[in-house]
């Protein structure tokens, strides 16, 4: 359980999962790890004064082992994949069978959420489990427009929550993690959640993906567009590199198996301002001109410029035009033709420009359309996949 | 009569004779200096240029900016450029090696001087090129930032922040150079003072409203609370 002035939700959260922990594996030697960035809000002394005593969730739970609680604080300032790190490092000196994070920013996590989680790990029959959440249709959009899409189009597994905040692995899994190269680099420090799960795809562990319920409407790590699409976007395209024979040489996708799914989308009404994305779009193709050009090929960038010169009603950034635009920033993010961070924040305006035809394609939509236009989404990136094969060390 | 102008002459001409003797193997040096020079300037430049192509200088020069440049005024790519550069100075050193050896006295001052410059002006450059990376860069960072954020004239604040760091640039070069130091001083003054001026002017006069909008955006309960509503939306 990472932490970093998480003082507002942290006690609920330790509390469901200490719940978790003895209604569900009361007989097992467990611990709770929370490695903090420095929070200056008691948060950790919050962890530690957790006790048994006050869980909410259930009168009867009765503690058959001691159950541990360790908040130790990690050097370097707040940073999730150093948090993460020192949870593999514990992980790894106990010799845990199973091991399971959770948000600290989870005010809607249940003790459920641990079972469904931890049990298929520590059964031995999984090795990740990712989570499945209930959202709004319109919630996590560069998650359904862009990461899962990508990563399943690239690694061949779909994986529908690539960027989780609560997973499990098992033992052996962790360990392959400490020795990834990925500490080395910016990823081990930011979007360390995604290259676990690169990770773990590519080193050919055995996935599931576990339905959890609602997930929180405001994700913090989220708050901020282009940090969320440097410590998604950027991280997978980071991975590209290393991973080239392996994503090159995938043509199709297998699904992942889902362990106790629910109904995934939700329709109640929500406030969406659709124009601030659209003049977003706009004012960042006009304005980036001289980046855009750098980066896509004409045809696409006139494309791109031509789409924005329609009105509201007409405009339609389709499914191709947008896997070739991702396609065709991964490549340039490749042979680095500026530099790499200014690669992912200029594709920002452009993923502003998607958003707003999602929003529109699916205001009307049931649940199930709205699966099939993700779906209709995946596979056009799946087919287009070829295109950025080609051009991957061949231009510019 | 005849015979001492005879005399003179022949030992004025004994004399050339032996000047010329006494200079020849000076001007074999030299030409020796001149020719083994040209074989180290024209391996150095082989090798520089390997090692440019090795680095990729040609890509950290066009996110520099420097390749368009370079592209508009005809000229060659810059691991090209830099490599001749390379070459010719460090032949117009042996050059002026060899012209030293020759040992004639006005032409040494000259020797010595070009050899006192020559730092000076390998610093200039690495400024210049350090500069420009600096200025493409920042004026990108700043270009992004104001489209991300939703802030007007986007395209005004990078060449705004383009030419700053350029006037600065230029200003170091010249400095390091020697050239016209107080010259390139005032206008480096002048230009910085009118250009606070006029965004004083500007922010004060024109950008009021802005400003106050700005505030508002930023501190006022009301706009923040609207504000949050309408991007409720989580992109994870």
């Amino acid at each position: 359980m990472p932490t970093y002035n998480n003082a507002a939700t942290i006690g609920q959260v330790v509390q469901t999962i200490r719940a978790g922990l003895l209604k569900y594996f009361p007989r097992e030697r467990a611990v709770i790890i929370n490695p903090d960035g420095g929070s200056r809000d008691q948060t950790q002394e919050l962890v530690r004064g957790a006790s048994i005593n006050d869980l909410q969730h259930s009168s009867d739970l009765q503690a058959l082992r001691t159950l541990h609680c360790i908040s130790t604080e990690y050097p370097g300032g707040p940073a999730t994949g150093t948090a993460l790190r020192t949870i593999l490092a514990a992980a790894d000196l106990l010799r845990a069978s199973a091991c399971g994070v959770v948000s600290a920013e989870s005010t809607t996590v249940e003790p459920e959420w641990i079972e469904r989680l931890l049990r298929p790990v520590y059964q031995g029959t999984f090795d990740f489990v990712t989570p499945l959440y209930r959202r709004h249709k319109f919630d996590g959009l560069l998650m359904r427009n862009l990461v899962y899409p990508m990563t399943r189009a690239f690694y061949g597994k779909r994986v529908k929550e690539p960027y989780a905040s609560e997973f499990a692995f098992s033992g052996q899994l962790g360990t392959h993690f400490l020795g990834q190269e990925i500490w080395m680099h910016e990823a081990g420090r930011t979007g360390t959640e995604m290259s676990l799960t690169i990770s773990a795809i590519t080193g050919g562990f055995r996935l599931a993906q576990a339905f959890l319920g609602v997930k929180p409407h405001v994700d913090a790590r989220s708050a901020d567009l282009v940090g969320a699409m440097r410590q998604t976007v950027g991280t997978l395209f980071w991975s590209l590199e290393p991973n080239f024979p392996l994503w090159s040489a995938n043509s199709s996708s297998q699904p992942v198996p889902t362990l106790g799914a629910g109904q995934e989308v939700t329709l109640e009404p929500l406030r969406v301002n659709r124009r601030r994305l659209y003049t977003m779009f706009r004012s960042g193709v006009a304005e980036l001109e001289p980046v855009l050009k750098s980066i896509l090929f004409p045809t696409t960038l006139s494309e791109l410029q031509r789409i924005a010169t329609l009105s509201e009603d007409e405009f339609c950034y389709g499914d191709e035009l947008w896997a070739r635009t991702v396609y065709e920033f991964a490549a340039s993010y490749h042979q680095s033709v500026i530099s790499r961070d200014h690669i992912v924040q200029a594709l920002a305006p452009l993923y502003r420009g998607r958003a707003f035809t999602f929003l529109v394609e699916n205001r009307e939509a049931s649940s199930e359309e709205v699966e099939q236009n993700i779906e209709n989404l995946c596979l056009t990136c799946e087919r287009l996949k070829p295109s950025l094969v080609e051009v991957w060390d061949g231009r510019k | 009569m005849r015979e001492m102008i005879v005399n003179e002459l022949t030992q004025a001409t004994q004399e050339l004779i032996r000047e010329f003797a006494r200079f020849l193997p000076r001007l074999f040096v030299m030409l020796i200096v001149v020719l083994v020079g040209w074989l180290i300037a024209y391996v150095l430049k082989w090798i520089l240029r390997s090692i440019l192509r090795l680095v990729k200088f040609d890509k950290l020069s066009e996110g520099a900016g420097a390749t368009q440049l370079l592209n508009k005024a005809a000229l060659p790519s810059s691991t090209e450029l830099v490599s001749r550069f390379a070459f010719w100075i460090a032949w117009l050193g042996f050059v002026l090696l060899g012209i030293s050896a020759l040992g004639i006295l006005g032409l040494q001052e000259y020797v010595t001087r070009f050899f006192v410059f020559l730092p000076r002006l390998v610093v200039a450059l690495f400024f210049l090129f350090f500069g420009l990376l600096a200025a493409s860069f920042f004026s990108r960072a700043a270009l992004l930032w104001a489209v991300n954020t939703d802030m007007p004239s986007p395209r005004l604040l990078s060449s705004s922040v383009r030419i700053l760091i350029s006037i600065f640039t230029a200003s170091a070069v010249f400095e390091e150079l020697g050239l016209a130091d107080s010259t390139m001083l005032l206008a480096f003054a002048i230009v910085m003072g009118a250009v606070m001026l006029g965004l004083a002017i500007a922010f004060g006069l024109g950008g009021q409203y802005l400003a106050k909008r700005f505030l508002e955006g930023r501190f006022g309960p009301e706009k923040k609370e609207a504000k949050e509503r309408e991007d409720e939306l989580s992109p994870l």
